[in-house]
């Protein structure tokens, strides 16, 4: 066997080329121009020619190995950009925006959380699980549904949505949503980091809802029904790890401001935020 | 029971005095007086090498690695050219292994490419390579499975020619450079997953801006329009790795000896996964003898650019009875690595600081300004700098280019960069190695190419997704052809605001570089600078099935790859 595998390595052995002196003072006088006749490239050949001297069995086996490394990558994450305490008038509470997805390049599947707390129990809190499909560079189509919960009537949702890195570094992400009741809202959100220093990140944000009708057991009135902005400053102990200072204001209008009066609720408030960013 | 074995060996060498330090081949060791033979090295015609686990020691931290005879870097082979060689490789881990002969030229089913050339060497086998050594020159080996060489699987190889060496020395060194990480390979894939830019930790900043560095403020938002960071230079930085030569970071200084005077050769090797170093000795210039084991008529640089998988023979003449520094800084400037050249053991020379780092430019985005143009006073004056004009994404001037998300940008207008000083050593006031001063010594016969083959370089550094054409290499990806003893110039065509170190296995080409043919440099692996191109002509003589990759190993491993079919 082994004779054979010799015989095969010499079979397939070319002159040496590197250290060949043979040709010493033979060479081509003229210009290396890229060739102007083209000819055909040879036909793709389908068999592997380490099947002649490997078992063919093991060879398979090995390839399938190597293009499952090659043709996509698998990872996951779990990132918490917000889980902050709210601090405003004395009525404190935790809020937290987040998302964790697994899967490849270019389709993965995702869960998207946020909400806020006060005084132990959630006030308003949604999960969406979605399936995101690159459709750019630098965009993702997300298909899903949402599932509210916290205080109020409960709402399932179906979704679609982009996530998109805009022009300048400027996350965006924008989603519609049809209620089981037939309400239609969307949501717009706009982040951009801006690095003071490489460990100092200072994050405005921006968020738009919207809801194309009134929905008066939610409090929703239709038109832009909310708006919120933010201000946070980060110090990335490391990128993956940074806690957080800075202001949140969110203010409703419209009807949704009207039902928010006469509820006896505020329609603006202004907090200051501490939490925590991170990543794993 | 896999981890009870594992922990089995790891108890075994810590019970040995030895394993309080790390464990080197004698050649690696801390003061090496070069020339070794007998046990400094493998030579003979049948050479038996175990892979294995050990624990591994710099500055003052202990990792696992990925051992050849328990040393890390793996022991140096010695070869003459002429012999045949049978290399016994045993596998003591418990998951496949396989070892590549990089740059030698060997049947394909000898070339250690899992999936490609062999099935590999499973857990508790012995593979048995065994091939004609039909050159001479500096080479290297290395794991080319599941990430093992980022974790030390790799070491040296040096052939000696059959007749008289024409490159004269009185003594030699081997100096081997790599990147280590106490987070293991998949780990750091997975961050640059989560995030593109993670290890970066020299983006620019509004700090940076409000004291005049860096770009300017128009600048930095005519590159934030296109979501384009100057700053992306190296995927993984110092802010994980430790720098090595011979497996010693700068406080453990690997020592070269010499007596003042002498010519001592220097033979660099990059065995980094994802590292290009610039190397300078300051206060010694460095006569470039060999490329990727091919002699070259010398020439007499201060610094040059050594892309991972390239080898450089150098040779440097010390006449100070004093220590020279060896310093391999990282191209995105975010560490460096010292070694000592020195007469005696225990000197040690100056540490230089990190220089800036380095900024891309318009040229590294495929946007070539700086073409000769001819003053044409009769046309408008079109303000060609007008860079949101200038499509980013024009696939119709890329036709085999992929359209998917896996390609987030064309280099519109992508330099000849054949000719340019490599990546940050634009500007600096010494004498640097461009490809164009490489010619070989010993002309050859060089037909003219009968055909053309371009592949882009493609990527998208937010999803960390690399690519030959658009494709990470699947089932369905076309081979790429060759007639046995055909004749070819590959373009290669830089898409990426990233050097791509691009390695053709089973070949040896030649850098089209203005040499007269026949006088064109062979490499094995030529680095790609970003947002250019540049032609290589190769003649297909080895039957068989091949690998060409990036040498980058996370791009090789997420899909910049493709299988090169010779057939006759």
């Amino acid at each position: 066997m082994r004779a054979l595998i010799l015989a095969t390595a010499l079979l397939v052995s070319v002159p040496a080329l590197a250290q060949d002196h043979s040709h010493m003072g033979h060479a081509m006088p003229a210009a290396p121009a890229a060739p102007d006749t083209q000819t055909a490239p040879p036909p793709v050949a389908t068999d592997w020619a380490a099947d002649a001297l490997h078992d063919p069995k093991a060879m398979a086996e090995a390839r399938a190995a190597l293009f499952r490394a090659t043709r996509d990558s698998r990872a996951s994450l779990v990132r918490l950009d917000q889980l902050e305490w709210r601090m405003h008038d004395g009525k404190d509470g935790l809020a937290w925006q987040g998302r964790a997805w697994t899967g490849g390049d270019l389709d993965r599947f995702l869960l998207r959380s946020e909400g806020a707390m006060e005084g132990g129990t959630v006030e308003h809190g949604e999960v969406r699980a979605l399936w995101s499909h690159a459709i750019g560079p630098y965009a993702n189509l997300e298909t899903g549904v949402r599932q509210d919960f916290g205080h109020g009537p409960s709402r399932t949702h179906a979704t679609l949505g982009v996530d998109a890195m805009l022009p300048y570094w400027i996350e965006a992400e924008g989603a519609v949503f049809l209620s089981h009741k037939g309400d239609v809202t969307a949501r717009v959100e706009l982040t951009h980091d801006m690095r003071l220093t490489n460990r100092l990140i200072l994050q405005p944000r921006l968020e738009a809802d919207l809801s194309a009708q009134d929905v008066p057991e939610l409090g929703l009135g239709s038109g832009i029904s909310e708006m919120s902005g933010g201000l946070r400053l980060r110090y990335a102990i490391k990128p993956r790890f940074a806690p957080y200072v800075g202001v949140h204001r969110e203010r409703k209008f419209g009807d949704t401001a009207r039902f928010a009066r006469a509820a006896g609720e505020g329609t603006a408030a202004t907090s200051f935020v501490a939490g925590m960013f991170f990543f794993f | 029971m896999n981890h009870l074995s594992f922990d089995r060996r790891t108890l075994l060498r810590a019970a040995s005095a030895s394993a309080l330090l790390p464990l080197f081949p004698a050649w690696a060791q801390s003061v090496s007086h070069g020339r070794g033979t007998g046990v400094d090295t493998l030579s003979g015609d049948d050479i038996r090498l175990t892979v294995g686990h050990a624990s591994f020691t710099t500055g003052g931290k202990t990792g696992h690695a990925f051992t050849v005879n328990g040393t890390v870097p793996a022991p140096l082979i010695r070869l003459k050219e002429g012999q045949t060689v049978r290399l016994h490789v045993t596998n003591t881990l418990d998951e496949d292994t396989s070892i590549h002969w990089h740059g030698l030229l060997v049947p394909f089913q000898f070339d250690g490419v899992p999936g490609v050339s062999f099935p590999g060497i499973r857990a508790g086998e012995t593979f048995t390579y065994e091939f004609p050594i039909r050159q001479a020159g500096t080479y290297w080996y290395h794991s080319h499975s599941n990430m093992q060489e980022a974790m030390g699987q790799f070491g040296p190889i040096i052939i000696d020619p059959a007749g008289a060496d024409p490159v004269a020395y009185d003594r030699e060194h081997v100096l081997i450079l790599s990147d280590w990480s106490f987070i293991h390979p998949h780990k750091l894939m997975t961050r640059l997953k989560q995030a593109g830019g993670y290890f970066n930790r020299q983006k620019q900043t509004v700090g940076g801006l409000l004291s005049g560095k860096d770009q300017s403020l128009k600048e930095r938002l005519e590159w934030a329009q296109m979501n384009m960071d100057p700053t992306d230079i190296s995927d993984v930085t110092a802010s994980v790795y430790r720098y090595l030569i011979n497996g010693h970071g700068t406080q453990e200084n690997w020592t070269g000896l010499f007596k003042a005077g002498e010519r001592v050769r220097l033979r660099i090797i990059n065995a980094s996964a994802m590292t290009n170093f610039n190397l300078r000795i300051p206060g010694l210039a460095m006569t470039v003898v060999q490329a990727d084991g091919v002699n070259v008529k010398p020439v007499e640089v201060d610094e040059f650019q050594i892309a991972i998988a390239e080898t450089y023979d150098v040779v440097v003449t010390p006449t100070e009875d004093s220590a020279y520094s060896v310093i391999a800084e990282a191209i995105d400037r975010s560490g460096l690595v010292r070694a000592t050249l020195a007469p005696r053991a225990g000197m040690t020379g100056e540490v230089p600081q990190l220089r800036e780092r380095p900024l891309l430019t318009m040229r590294d985005m495929g946007m070539d300004h700086s073409m000769p143009m001819e003053l044409d006073l009769s046309k408008p004056d079109v303000p060609i700098m007008d860079h949101s004009a200038m499509n980013m994404r024009d696939f119709s001037g890329a036709p085999q280019v992929k359209k998917n998300a896996g390609v987030a940008s064309l280099s519109p207008m992508p330099a000849e960069r054949i000719g340019d000083a490599p990546t940050g050593l634009e500007d600096v006031d010494h004498r640097v190695l461009r490809y164009t001063d490489l010619k070989a010594l010993n002309a050859y016969d060089a037909p003219a190419p009968t055909r053309t083959i371009q592949m882009h370089l493609t990527a998208n550094m937010e999803r960390y997704m690399w690519s030959f054409d658009g494709e990470r290499m699947s089932e369905r990806t076309e081979p790429i052809m060759f007639r046995h003893n055909e004749r070819v110039r590959i373009t290669l065509i830089n898409d990426t605001m990233m050097p791509h170190p691009i390695h053709i296995h089973g070949h040896f080409f030649e850098l089209v570089n203005g040499a007269a043919p026949g006088e064109q440099p062979w490499k094995h692996t030529v680095n790609v600078l970003p947002g250019g191109k540049l032609s290589l002509d190769m003649t297909a003589d080895a039957l068989g099935d091949w690998a060409m990759h990036c040498h980058m190993m996370f791009h090789m491993d997420t899909g910049m790859f493709r299988i090169i079919k010779v057939r006759h």
